[in-house]
């Protein structure tokens, strides 16, 4: 239902129930806010969204109050602008003065904010809380002094991971986030998915670079270096550098990083499709066996480091297959070594991830083969962009190049690992060559492709009548759990991503997360598949040549070396 | 007696016992350990952020074993201008350890504390539940001295 209110003296429609703020910006006027975040529970805890309603005696905080028919509303009165303005003045009074050498500078709402409503001066001057900055996590730092306490990390935490690692703890003016206990990062329950750094207005949460020992690398002549990017990437990185959301520049990705230096660029796609030929042997196997079913999929890290902690009595239901990331590290510093007649520590291996917690999973000591690293550095999609910046590249004046063989080809059903339900999809379409001998005709799977925290349907292949469940937003999959510990459901195969989305969504991925522009990314990835002529993993040339030469088949000894791993139960504080 | 066996006595409970809960951990046992944060997260079923959380918001919960004899200088106006600070300088001097800190004995713990309520009286320090009132910093030797004689009797 609909009303009438009257806004800065013209009247708009407001729908009953909704927030004063949900009315005003689907009428076009812009509220300032901090601690709101969309389809979140409002908290109003910052108050920069307050307004001034006709005949209330305090100014209403727009996120959170609900708006009434009788409403006379100004957003901008003086009264309002001067009250938004203290209120980001004692915020500030409590914020560090280093914007200059900020890891968020240039895109921080703190600092938008302070420009948009004129703060020109530090007016209140006390005492600032000090914190030690915790570095200790491999993917995430934490950075206390930054806070400004909007709670949005913990709300995306508790909400829609669901691990709540973050909680405020003490209260009043010694209030900060923090873990149980207080304990660092890397020894709490944090499963190092990185949302918390996607939300943070400021800088209390960044990830824990790679450049400056990449940067070394780059010019060590002893040093071979190859580097290989996620199916999400060549999606994402056109809006770091201005052009529309959702373009893949794959090609101008090429060419930049070559013009950096890297001695060979490969594609992580050709490692989803390796991936998806391992799951695919290990799938079959588990399935004529009846054993340890429904398999949980392993290519997220975080999801992986949540039932090692979480449910270590399960870890028998995930596969043994190591991420795409790995097993293309793996195979970088074995097949492609001899290949190039190089020892595996000459190779310097880097991957671009759109995910913060692939930092975490290349320094897990199951990655490493004779003490050497498979992956020897990773880079979010934000320090990719960083570092074309730094060496000066003009994205816009390249020529679009093709990536390096053998690991360049790949087929679109890797590609589509960027989204969540995108392994799904591929696994089935070689599952069902697998089993069938045939290609299935029907590709595009429209049950995965649902924009959905929990996704089930049945899938008929050959004589099996198959059970997918899929779940993006880490925080689903603890119902999911549950149903399968009581017997509840009728599943073969879960896929499990972190990260509401996907990794086009992922802890690594340009700040802030824009509802639209993931869509768009995974508008192209779809689109991709739809034009691309190899649409199955089981397709990729490339992949099969490395079976014939290498590997020998999926699941021999060599596969179950370089591309299999194992799990460890974690006792941290849950 | 053993947090498990605080715990059985609230079986069946929700989060809203969490308070009590801890209330009882704490007279037991002196304090809330981390043992203790564990084990309240896992029997109510929430993370144990949470329960960290909650217990730091209040101010009479303690994480660590406190001190046989804590003493509270208060710093409200009347005993601020009577010269809490000189007993605090004092207190620093006799037990060699900053305001918050426990003794290497683990006997006492000195602290600020906002008004006692007896600020006819000031300055006052209280010691456990025991006032002293209209005392100097003078007084302060013999003070620790009588606490430690009480030790050494028990």
């Amino acid at each position: 239902m609909f009303f009438d209110i009257e806004v800065n003296n013209k009247i708009i429609k407001a729908r009953q129930g909704e927030t004063i703020l949900q009315a005003l910006s689907r009428n076009g006027i812009k509220v300032p806010t901090l601690c709101y975040m969309e389809d979140f529970t409002p908290t109003g805890a910052c108050r920069m969204c307050v307004v001034e309603v006709e005949g209330m005696n305090d100014l209403a905080p727009a996120c959170s109050h609900p708006v009434e028919e009788w409403m006379k509303i100004k957003t901008h009165s003086p009264m309002v602008v001067k009250a938004r303005k203290t209120n980001l003045e004692l915020l500030l009074a409590n914020h560090p003065d280093d914007c200059l050498y900020c890891v968020r500078n240039g895109n921080c709402e703190l600092q938008k904010l302070a420009a948009e409503l004129d703060v020109k001066e530090r007016r209140f001057v006390g005492k600032r809380n000090k914190y030690k900055t915790d570095p200790s996590s491999p993917s995430i730092v934490h950075e206390p002094e930054k806070c400004i306490l909007c709670g949005r990390c913990v709300r995306i935490c508790e909400e829609v991971i669901g691990v709540s690692t973050l909680e405020f703890v003490r209260r009043g003016d010694s209030t900060s986030v923090s873990t149980a206990n207080e304990k660092p990062l890397n020894l709490s329950n944090c499963i190092t998915c990185g949302q918390c750094i996607m939300v943070c207005p400021a800088s209390a949460f960044y990830e824990k670079t790679h450049l400056p020992e990449l940067q070394e690398s780059l010019h060590n002549p002893k040093l071979h270096t190859v580097l290989h990017y996620s199916p999400a990437i060549s999606v994402t990185l056109a809006e770091e550098f201005g052009l529309k959301a959702g373009k893949d520049i794959s090609g101008l990705l090429n060419a930049a990083l070559r013009k950096i230096g890297f001695n060979r660029v490969f594609d992580t796609s050709f490692a989803a499709d390796l991936n998806i030929m391992e799951l695919a042997d290990e799938f079959i196997k588990r399935l004529e066996a009846d054993q340890n079913l429904p398999m949980f999929s392993s290519c997220c890290s975080s999801w992986v480091k949540f039932i090692e902690q979480y449910s270590p009595e399960m870890l028998h239901h995930l596969s043994a297959c190591k991420s795409p990331q790995q097993m293309m590290g793996a195979i970088v510093k074995s097949y492609y070594a001899e290949s190039e007649n190089l020892k595996p520590e000459e190779i310097y291996s880097v991957s671009v991830m759109p995910c913060t917690a692939k930092k975490f999973e290349a320094q897990r000591e199951e990655m490493t083969h004779k003490c050497i690293t498979d992956v020897d550095a990773v880079l979010t999609t934000r320090e990719l962009a960083k570092l074309i910046r730094l060496y000066g590249i003009d994205f816009h004046h390249n020529e679009p190049e093709l990536p390096d063989m053998p690991m360049g080809t790949r087929s679109s059903a890797g590609k589509l690992y960027g989204a969540s339900g995108g392994l799904t999809e591929a696994l089935i379409r070689t599952l069902h060559y697998r089993i069938t001998s045939k290609e299935i005709t029907q590709f595009k799977i429209t049950e995965a492709r649902q924009v959905k925290g929990r996704k089930e349907f049945k899938f008929k292949i050959g004589q099996y009548e198959l059970g997918f469940a899929i779940i993006s937003g880490l925080v689903n999959v603890k119902d999911l759990l549950k149903d399968i510990k009581e017997g509840k459901t009728n599943l073969h195969f879960v896929e499990v991503m972190a990260c509401p989305g996907g990794c086009i969504n992922g802890g690594g991925q340009p700040i802030p997360a824009d509802p639209t522009a993931v869509k768009a990314r995974a508008k192209t990835l779809y689109e991709i598949d739809e034009k691309d002529s190899i649409k199955a993993s089981h397709k990729n040339p490339m992949v099969l040549d490395l079976y014939q030469m290498f590997l020998k088949e999926p699941g021999s000894d060599k596969c179950k070396t370089l591309l299999h791993t194992k799990y460890t139960p974690r006792d941290v504080l849950l | 007696m053993e947090i498990e066996t605080i715990l059985e006595k609230y079986t069946g409970s929700q989060r809203d016992n969490l308070i009590p809960i801890l209330e009882e951990i704490q007279e037991e046992r002196g304090f809330i350990s981390e043992e203790a944060i564990v084990k309240v997260s896992r029997f109510l079923k929430l993370p144990a952020s949470k329960i960290y959380g909650v217990a730091t918001f209040y101010d009479f919960f303690h994480f660590e074993r406190q001190p046989a004899y804590h003493i509270r200088v208060c710093n409200g106006i009347n005993c601020h201008l009577a010269g809490s600070d000189n007993i605090l300088r004092k207190l620093e001097e006799e037990l060699k350890v900053k305001a918050g800190q426990l003794t290497r004995d683990g006997i006492f713990k000195y602290e600020l504390t906002g008004c006692l309520g007896a600020c006819n009286s000031a300055p006052v320090i209280k010691i456990n539940d025991e006032f002293y009132s209209g005392i100097t910093a003078d007084d302060i030797s013999q003070i620790i001295e009588e606490c430690k004689m009480k030790i050494k009797e028990a």
